[in-house]
């Protein structure tokens, strides 16, 4: 069930990312201040903003799935934020290079948004040793779910403080009034973001598929071998079931 | 109404007793905070500290002896039935929640009352910075025992229990600590306290503790269910 319109969603994110690439070369004019390494902007803040909101969205997720009881909403919740923390990966190697390019430094610490995303991914980053730390597949889910929920809400409270504690160096591209960057550059951001959320979009399809399928085929194959399946006892510990 | 606030007196109670009995936790975290403030002298090979450095170190020691006293807060009632007992009862389950945090804090509150002096002989100069610094451990207090009595009880049914406590709990309190550092760093300057910043810093403290209580009462009833 979850595999239906994945291969048109996957064209669809294949074509986006290739216009938002052909722009981003072709079509955006250079920065006249940083030049060439500015393009890294266009990969950078649509990932760090998709991180963000998919972390928000496995929240939501966690809430449905405690008002629920549904375990497919803590399989989505999981998915959610696994994928959130590999584009988070990316977000601090692409913000570390960019840093590198216009302030010759690999880390900042003087910039609240960099300092803030860390320590958000390093939050995050202990969902996988919570989780599979508790064995009762039913409390896991639960207690994964309440961890979303607080995780989520921490966000904005770390934002907040990190960036009172800090000097403002970060460049604020839509903060500044008067249309801070050019329409063109605009255009070509947006296309970008919508590349990249696409594709977030297609890779929690595509885990979601694996995940439902490869439950299935372990349900099959314990209803072929019942006998068996009653001494091996070796609960997978992967990730949420599906059903 | 009351016999929810029967029960959180009788856990309260309960909770306070077994440690005046036993001195478990706070005997541990009392003396954690004293070596880690003479390690702190020679590593740092400093015998006065001032500003942002002292509020450093002091903060981070007291996180740390705070763990200890995090780890060990359901415990008992993991290992001799407690929770059974709670999902048992007919009372609101976050009553015990509530309880368990103003314990954690009560022992916060002690810690510091041991550390926070012995801090001042060692490393400062003068009591002057102590008073206002009262009011930022009070606000810090009351948000690392609701953040670490909500850890605490997650971690406690897990099996690496005294890992994941230090491993989620350390994120979750960064943003407490930009607050309780950046409020004391003025009130710890070397020319006396100062108050640079210190309402706002105070302000985040408070919306820290009220987040996160908000947090723990939404939460909490599912942590028990079984």
């Amino acid at each position: 069930m979850y595999g239906t319109g994945l291969k048109r969603l996957s064209i669809a994110t294949v074509a986006v990312i290739a216009t938002a690439m052909a722009l981003i070369f072709f079509y955006a004019p250079m920065d006249a201040d940083q030049g060439f390494i500015q393009k890294i902007f266009y990969l950078h803040v649509p990932l760090a903003i998709t991180a963000l909101v998919g972390f928000v969205v496995g929240g939501v997720y966690a809430v449905l799935h405690l008002r629920s009881g549904d375990r497919r909403y803590d399989a989505r919740s999981y998915v959610a934020i696994h994928l959130s923390i590999i584009f988070g990966v990316a977000v601090l190697i692409t913000g570390s290079i960019w840093a590198k390019a216009s302030w010759g430094h690999w880390w900042v610490w003087d910039e609240p948004t960099l300092v803030s995303f860390l320590i958000v991914f390093l939050l995050y980053a202990t969902y996988y040793p919570f989780r599979y730390a508790i064995e009762d597949p039913e409390r896991q889910a639960r207690y994964a779910s309440v961890f979303a929920i607080t995780a989520g809400a921490f966000v904005p409270l770390n934002f907040l403080a990190v960036r009172l504690a800090q000097s403002l160096v970060h460049p604020r591209v839509f903060a500044t009034t008067g249309g801070g960057l050019p329409a063109s550059m605009m255009l070509t951001f947006l296309v970008s973001l919508a590349g990249i959320a696409l594709l977030w979009v297609t890779l929690v399809r595509f885990e979601l598929t694996a995940k439902s399928a490869s439950g299935q085929v372990r349900r099959l194959r314990r209803a072929l071998d019942a006998p068996r399946a009653e001494t091996s006892s070796g609960r997978p510990r992967v990730a949420p079931e599906l059903s | 109404m009351t016999r929810s606030r029967d029960a959180f007196a009788a856990i309260l109670a309960k909770d306070l007793r077994t440690e005046l009995r036993t001195l478990r936790s706070l005997s541990a975290m009392a003396l954690f905070a004293i070596t880690t403030f003479v390690i702190f002298r020679f590593s740092l090979d400093r015998t006065s500290l001032s500003g942002s450095l002292a509020a450093g170190v002091l903060w981070a020691t007291l996180l740390f002896a705070a763990i200890l006293g995090v780890n060990r807060l359901f415990v008992a009632e993991r290992d001799e039935g407690g929770f059974d007992a709670i999902r048992l009862a007919p009372i609101d389950r976050t009553v015990l929640l509530a309880a368990k945090a103003v314990a954690l804090g009560v022992y916060l509150l002690v810690l510091e009352a041991i550390a926070v002096p012995v801090f001042a002989l060692f490393f400062l100069g003068s009591a002057a910075a102590l008073p206002p610094l009262l009011l930022v451990l009070v606000l810090a207090d009351l948000g690392l025992a609701l953040t670490g009595a909500l850890i605490s009880s997650m971690a406690v049914n897990s099996r690496a229990r005294d890992l994941l406590v230090p491993l989620v709990l350390l994120p979750l309190v960064v943003p407490l600590m930009i607050a309780a550092t950046g409020a004391s760093e003025p009130v710890l300057e070397a020319g006396g306290p100062a108050f640079d910043r210190f309402g706002t810093w105070l302000a985040v403290l408070g919306l820290y503790d009220l987040v996160f209580g908000l947090i723990g009462y939404a939460v909490f009833d599912f942590l028990l269910e079984d």
